[in-house]
Order: structure tokens, then C-alpha cells, then sequence
């Protein structure tokens, strides 16, 4: 009964009710240092900028749909692309996942908020502010006289496209200055989710207990900092080009436009596995309570997600094989590349085992988290068919490569972000989403995904290259074209599904209630939304199900922890 | 279970956790470092591929003296830590005074250094692969030690001041970790810099 008025009272802040002005409301968010409300500022920033850049792709499905258009200039074109990949990787993957870190990992180990609060609210304004920056380019590339000029080297940006005189005027610099202030926020998020997993645990959550999706985001954060690093100390670099006249990337002083790649690939390679990790994080939450059981192999889950942290840093050089690397680094990274599936390989039969002879419910939630298990298998496989150096020399640079690592960012990334929407929004709105509109959402979305990256494999195989503004009607990639063409527009029509899904639930959904789906982690036990100090009383947990332990008094999980330890003994845990 | 009772481990029932401080900073060393790695690696990268002089045999002198102040500053500042653990707070402020002088005069070696370079021998980040390589790495390192000393600074004043009791003991002492990794980064850049590319 503690509880009771707190939560209105929150209540009351999140709803806005008219009895607030709107400044003060605004005031509220801009200052706020609350991990939850800071968690969705980076998600609804996150969902902007992904209508913003889904906007981008589908205008340039358009330009493809049929050869020799005219839709838009080649010009504009190569702003797109460029646009496109930039936002979508620092602007919309990182924060949502950053959004999604900050909201839940608090809640989910019992702490009440995380271990530097204004250092979050800085990460955050920070990282939206570079998104701003790099949007800016678009009125202010070339001076503000000459409007209408977006950065269009690319998002890996290769030297020495970016030098001066083949990128002057100052859209490139943009790109370089948000990038730079974007990975500044991103190591403030990622040393605050390891500062706050290790030292802001509540008593009982040893490192054995706890949720897979802390442990995840500790390994994605450690993997931030050794990749966003780099990134910065590549930009710097450029910049210093660029303003200075240094010569890093200048071959006509002797230095290497290679270097650059190398650089940017170190920085690039893992940040592929800082943007599915998380989508991993989410599989290992959503995929067990759906199935009513509890997750097949932790340890493995843990020591898989370990090791692809590694392993995931070792790879870089196989988005160069085209260069010419020498039959050595050929060879290694080729290895490496392979490498990495059996971690990877770990997981997915853990979640097989642990959907087998479950009471699966197929919640639209776990429609998403179904559609992930099988679409990031065949994204996988794809991935290990361009592991080999010769069969890279083939098709690098072509639509193949796009249809690969798409079917990574949307079939996997993004359909579990959507599985994370359908089963968190409860806590964080105390709403439930429509399920028939989620189903409507699901099943336009998974046709569309399909039409447009399964069949874009095949132009890629006819030899259509990436970053090509239009085609000759001869080359017979037109129907393939035009086939990928149509599926934008179903994922466009089910994306708007779910936003007017969000909107209508806000006001008119379901009470969720504190534990909608009856799970298992500590954010389940505080009311939706959580009050602002998440826990009255800090809880202490004996097991890596607390509430199941706590629904289940007569077979808590506790029993059957492994290990010389009591289950009711604490103890000091090394980082 | 009685002989381990003493030690701060499984029989008394306290929660402890390794302090956030610590661990934010030994994540912000990471990240610093991953951003030296790449710039000593572009500088190891370049070493003899300047298509022009001057080159650094030719310019380059050791800075034995910086050195030597660098890194005995990391000592003071340990000891300044030391201090105030045991409450000696003006001790303290000595000691933080000395790592402040100690890193100015580095500051001062590098400004000289630089002046030689820039107006003796015509050394610019523009001129060629080395200068574009040592100006920034070595400016990279100047930068933190900039950011060091105004941090250290700040502190002596609250120790001057009187405000720096034994309970902040712990924020100086993550303070002294950044200090003690800008030193160990000059062990890096003094070997890679005078050492292997002269």
C-alpha cells in the first residue's frame, strides 16, 4: 500500500496532465537525470530519426524500382545512401539499444537509479545534439548560401574521398563532428552501464545471477569502449586533414588511404556486434518467459556473448579482402570471420533448447523474437559465405553484401527491437500494445522484409553493384528491382501500423498492470510504470528468478543452484 | 568457517561492491587508451615513409629532464593520496603541489621542445608524415596532461582551502588513476617516439 500515491504521482507526470503547463512538463524532461525518463528520450529520439532515415531508403527504392529514372539527381542519391547508413547506425541503432540498456538494466538488478545519473543526462543530450549536427549538413553543407548539400562520401566515408578537394565545402565535417560527439556519448553510456552493473547490484545478485540482459550489455559496453575509441581517433585525424593540413590520409605525401579502412573497420566490425548483442540481450529475456521456461544454458549464453566480444574484435579486415591484403591476412581474417559463428551457433541452439517443449505462447512479442531466430540464422549463413576471401572477391561491393548485412540490421536487429516494444511498452507505459494491430504489424512487416531482402540477394549475384544511382533497362536486374521495390512499401505501410499502435495504446490500451506476462526479473515486481525511485525497499534475491521464487514458494529456484555456496548467503563478488 | 571471518569475505553477511568511481574511471581508461592505441599505431605505421626532412634523427633530442619530472610526479601524487587517507591535509596539499609543478614544468619541456622544432627547424604538422604523426600524438598527450593538471589544480585549491577531508580520499584517488594512466601513456610514447622511430 506504500506504494500507492507515489505511483499516480508519476502517473500524473508522465500523462501530462492539462493541470501542468507545457514549459513545465518540457522543463521536467530537459532536466531530468531519471534513468527511466532518460531511457525514453533515447528511444522516442531513436524512433524519429528511424521514420527520418526509413524515409531516406525508401525514396531511393523509388529512384530503383525501374531503370533509367529520374527521380532524384545523382547527387542526391549519394546524400541518401550516405544519410541513410550514418543515421541508422549512430542515430537510431545505438540509442534505442542505449535507451532500452538505460531503462532496464536498473530495474532489472535492483538498483534505484544508475551509478552516474548526470553523466547519463550528459551522454544523452550530447548524442542528440550530434544528430542534429549531422542533419544540419543538409542546410548548412555548403555554406549557408549554397543549401541542399548532405555529406555523400559514403558512411565508411574512405579516404581520400574525404579530402578536401573531392569533399570541399563543410557536409563532411559535419559528418566528422557528430560522429565524434555521438561516440563521446555513446563511452558515457557504456562505462555508465558497467559502472552500474558491477557496483549498483542489490544484495544477493551475484555476478552468477544475473539477468542475461545486464550481462550482455556488459560485454556490448566493454566492446564500446575498445571500438568507439578508434572511431574517435580516426575522425581526429581527419579533422586534422581537413583543418589543418596534416597529411594522414594524403597519398600524395605519402600516407595511406588503406590506413583509413583499416581504422574505420576496427571501429566498424564490432560495432556491428555492439548493435546485435542487445538484440541477443532482448532473445534471452523475451524468448524464455514465452516459452515458460527457463533459459537453456546460462553459463553457455554468457561464455558465447564473452566470447564474441572478442573474437568480434579480430575480424575487421574482412570488409577489405577486395583491397588486396596478401594471401596472410586473407587467410587469418577468413579464419576469424568462421570463427565467430560458433559462439554465435552457441545461441541459437540455447534458444532452440529452450523453445523445446515449452508452452510456447505466440504473443506478437514472440512472433517478432520466432522471426528473428530464423531470419538471423539465414543472415548468418550469408555472413559465412562472405567469409571467404574468394567468394568476397566476387560479390564484395554488390547488392549481395547489401542483402546481407540488411538482413542482420532489419531481420535481426530490428524485428527484435519490435519484439522488445510488444513486451516492455507494458512496463514502461502501463499500457498493453493491441495485439491484432501487432499481428497485422508482424505479418505485413515479415512479407515485406522478405519481398525486399531475399530477393535482393539475386541482383547482387547478376553482378549489380551497391551505391548505384540507376540502371540500363538490359542488365536484367529491372523485375528483381522492382520486386525489392514493393516489399519497402510493405514494411513502410506495417512501420506506420506501429507507430499508430504506440500512439493509440498510450491513451487507450489495456491496463498492463505490474506483470502482464508473467515473468520472472525485478522489473516485473515494481508497478507500470515504475515509480521514480523504481524500489521502496531494495530487494534481495536468492536465484536468477526472484519472482518465480517469490510466485513459487514451494519450488523456488534457489534449490537448485549449483555450487558450494548457500543460496541464502551473500557474498563479496569481484569485478 | 571461523579462520575466515576475518577477511571481508563469505561469512559476514555485507553486501559490498567495488566503488563506481573506480570502475567509471578504469572505463574511461580504457577508452582513452583505445584511442592511443590508434594514433601510436598510425605513428609506428609512418616511421621513415615522410616523403621530405626533416626527419627525426635529425631534430629530435630526448627529453630526459620531462621525463624524469613526468613520471616522479606520478609518486607525489600517490603520496598526496596517502596523506590524506591519514588525515594530513596539509601534507596533502603538498604533495598535490609538487605533482602540479612537476607536470607544468613537463608542459613547459614539451612548449620548448615545440618552439625548437617549429622555428629551428621548420617542423610543422604540415610538413611532412612525421610531423603530421608527432605533432598529434604527442598533442594528444599534452591535451591529457592539460586536463590532468587543471583537474589536480582544482583539487589543491580544495586542499588549500581546507575543504578536502579524509572521506574525499577515494575521488582523489580515482583522480590519481587518470594521472598515473597519462604517465604510463608517456612510457608508451617516449619509447615509441625517441626510442624506436629515431
Amino acid at each position: 500500500m506504500a506504494t500507492q500515491t507515489p505511483v499516480i504521482e508519476v502517473h500524473n507526470q508522465t500523462a501530462q496532465t492539462p493541470r501542468r503547463l507545457w514549459l513545465e512538463v518540457l522543463h521536467d524532461w530537459v532536466t531530468t537525470v531519471d534513468h527511466k525518463k532518460i531511457g525514453l528520450m533515447y528511444i522516442g529520439y531513436a524512433l524519429v530519426f528511424l521514420v527520418i532515415a526509413g524515409f531516406e531508403a525508401l525514396l531511393m527504392r523509388v529512384q530503383l524500382a525501374i531503370p533509367n529514372n529520374h527521380f532524384v539527381s545523382p547527387e542526391v542519391f549519394n546524400g541518401l545512401f550516405t544519410m541513410h547508413g550514418t543515421t541508422m547506425v549512430f542515430f537510431v541503432g545505438m540509442p534505442i539499444l542505449f535507451g532500452f540498456g538505460n531503462y532496464l538494466i536498473p530495474l532489472m538488478i535492483g538498483a534505484r537509479d544508475m551509478a552516474f545519473p548526470r553523466l547519463n543526462a550528459f551522454s544523452f543530450w550530447i548524442s542528440a545534439f550530434a544528430g542534429i549536427l549531422l542533419y544540419f549538413s543538409y542546410v548548412g553543407g555548403s555554406g549557408l548560401d549554397g543549401a541542399g548539400s548532405a555529406l555523400d562520401v559514403g558512411w565508411f566515408a574512405y579516404a581520400p574521398l574525404t579530402a578536401r578537394v573531392f569533399s570541399p565545402g563543410h557536409s563532411t565535417d559535419y559528418w566528422t563532428l557528430s560522429l565524434l560527439l555521438t561516440g563521446v556519448g555513446s563511452i558515457g553510456t557504456a562505462l555508465n552501464i558497467v559502472a552500474t552493473i558491477i557496483c549498483m547490484r542489490c544484495p544477493g545478485m551475484k555476478m552468477s545471477r544475473l539477468p542475461l540482459l545486464p550481462w550482455i550489455y556488459l560485454v556490448m559496453s566493454g566492446l564500446t569502449f575498445v571500438a568507439i575509441g578508434p572511431l574517435t581517433a580516426a575522425q581526429i585525424m581527419l579533422m586534422l586533414d581537413r583543418y589543418v593540413g596534416s597529411h594522414f590520409f594524403d597519398t600524395q605525401a605519402g600516407g595511406s588511404a588503406v590506413l583509413w579502412m583499416h581504422f574505420f573497420w576496427i571501429f566498424g566490425h564490432p560495432e556491428v556486434y555492439i548493435l546485435v548483442l542487445p538484440a541477443f540481450a532482448f532473445a534471452n529475456e523475451i524468448i524464455p518467459v514465452f516459452s515458460r521456461k527457463a533459459i537453456f544454458g546460462y553459463p553457455a549464453m554468457v561464455a558465447a556473448s564473452v566470447g564474441i566480444g572478442f573474437i568480434s574484435l579480430g575480424v575487421w579486415a574482412h570488409h577489405m579482402f577486395t583491397v588486396g591484403l596478401g594471401p596472410g591476412e586473407n587467410t587469418f581474417f577468413t579464419l576469424a570471420t568462421m570463427i565467430i559463428s560458433v559462439p554465435t551457433g552457441i545461441k541459437i541452439f540455447n534458444w532452440l533448447a529452450t523453445l523445446w517443449g515449452g508452452k510456447i505462447q505466440f504473443t506478437t512479442s514472440m512472433m517478432f523474437a520466432v522471426g528473428f531466430l530464423f531470419q538471423f540464422l539465414i543472415a548468418g549463413l550469408t555472413g559465412i559465405m562472405l567469409s571467404a576471401a574468394p567468394f568476397d572477391w566476387q560479390l564484395g561491393n554488390s547488392y549481395f553484401v547489401v542483402a546481407h548485412f540488411h538482413y542482420v540490421l532489419v531481420g535481426a536487429i530490428l524485428f527484435m527491437i519490435f519484439s522488445a516494444f510488444y513486451y516492455w511498452y507494458p512496463k514502461m507505459t502501463g499500457r498493453m500494445l493491441s495485439e491484432k494491430l501487432g499481428k497485422w504489424h508482424f505479418w505485413l512487416f515479415v512479407i515485406g522484409f522478405h519481398l525486399t531482402f531475399d530477393f535482393m540477394h539475386v541482383p547482387g549475384l547478376l553482378g549489380m553493384p551497391r551505391r548505384i544511382y540507376t540502371y540500363e533497362a538490359d542488365r536484367g536486374w529491372m523485375i528483381w528491382n522492382l520486386i525489392i521495390s514493393s516489399g519497402a512499401v510493405f514494411q513502410t505501410v506495417a512501420t506506420l501500423l506501429f507507430v499508430y499502435n504506440m500512439v493509440w495504446s498510450y491513451f487507450r490500451g489495456p491496463i498492463a498492470g505490474p506483470d502482464p506476462w508473467d515473468a520472472w526479473t525485478l522489473e516485473w515486481s515494481v508497478s507500470s510504470p515504475p515509480p521514480s525511485y523504481n524500489f521502496a525497499e531494495i530487494p534481495t534475491v536468492a536465484s536468477r528468478r526472484p519472482l518465480w521464487d517469490l510466485k513459487h514458494p514451494e519450488d523456488p529456484d534457489s534449490d537448485y543452484e549449483m555450487g558450494p555456496v548457500h543460496p541464502e548467503e551473500t557474498q563479496k563478488e569481484g569485478a | 568457517m571461523s579462520e575466515v571471518a576475518i577477511g571481508p569475505s563469505t561469512s559476514d553477511k555485507v553486501w559490498t561492491l567495488p566503488s563506481r568511481g573506480f570502475v567509471g574511471m578504469a572505463c574511461l581508461i580504457l577508452a582513452e587508451a583505445a584511442i592511443f592505441v590508434i594514433f601510436v599505431v598510425a605513428y609506428i605505421f609512418y616511421i621513415g615513409k615522410s616523403l621530405t626532412g626533416p626527419t627525426p634523427k635529425e631534430v629530435l633530442d630526448l627529453p630526459i629532464l620531462t621525463t624524469i619530472c613526468l613520471l616522479s610526479s606520478s609518486l607525489t601524487v600517490h603520496a598526496s593520496v596517502s596523506a590524506l587517507r591519514q588525515s594530513k591535509t596539509r601534507l596533502c596539499s603538498l604533495w598535490l603541489a609538487a605533482t602540479v609543478l612537476l607536470g607544468g614544468i613537463f608542459l613547459l619541456g614539451t612548449a620548448h621542445e615545440w618552439y625548437g622544432l617549429i622555428y629551428k627547424h621548420g617542423l610543422t604538422i604540415k610538413t611532412n608524415l612525421f610531423g603530421t604523426t608527432f605533432y598529434s600524438l604527442v598533442g594528444l598527450h599534452a591535451t591529457h596532461v592539460v586536463v590532468g593538471l587543471i583537474l589536480l589544480s582544482l583539487a589543491l585549491l580544495f586542499s588549500v582551502r581546507g575543504e578536502m577531508k579524509e572521506h574525499h580520499s577515494e575521488k582523489l584517488e580515482v583522480l590519481s588513476l587518470y594521472w598515473h594512466f597519462v604517465d604510463g601513456v608517456w612510457v608508451v610514447v617516449f619509447l615509441v617516439v625517441y626510442v624506436l622511430g629515431r
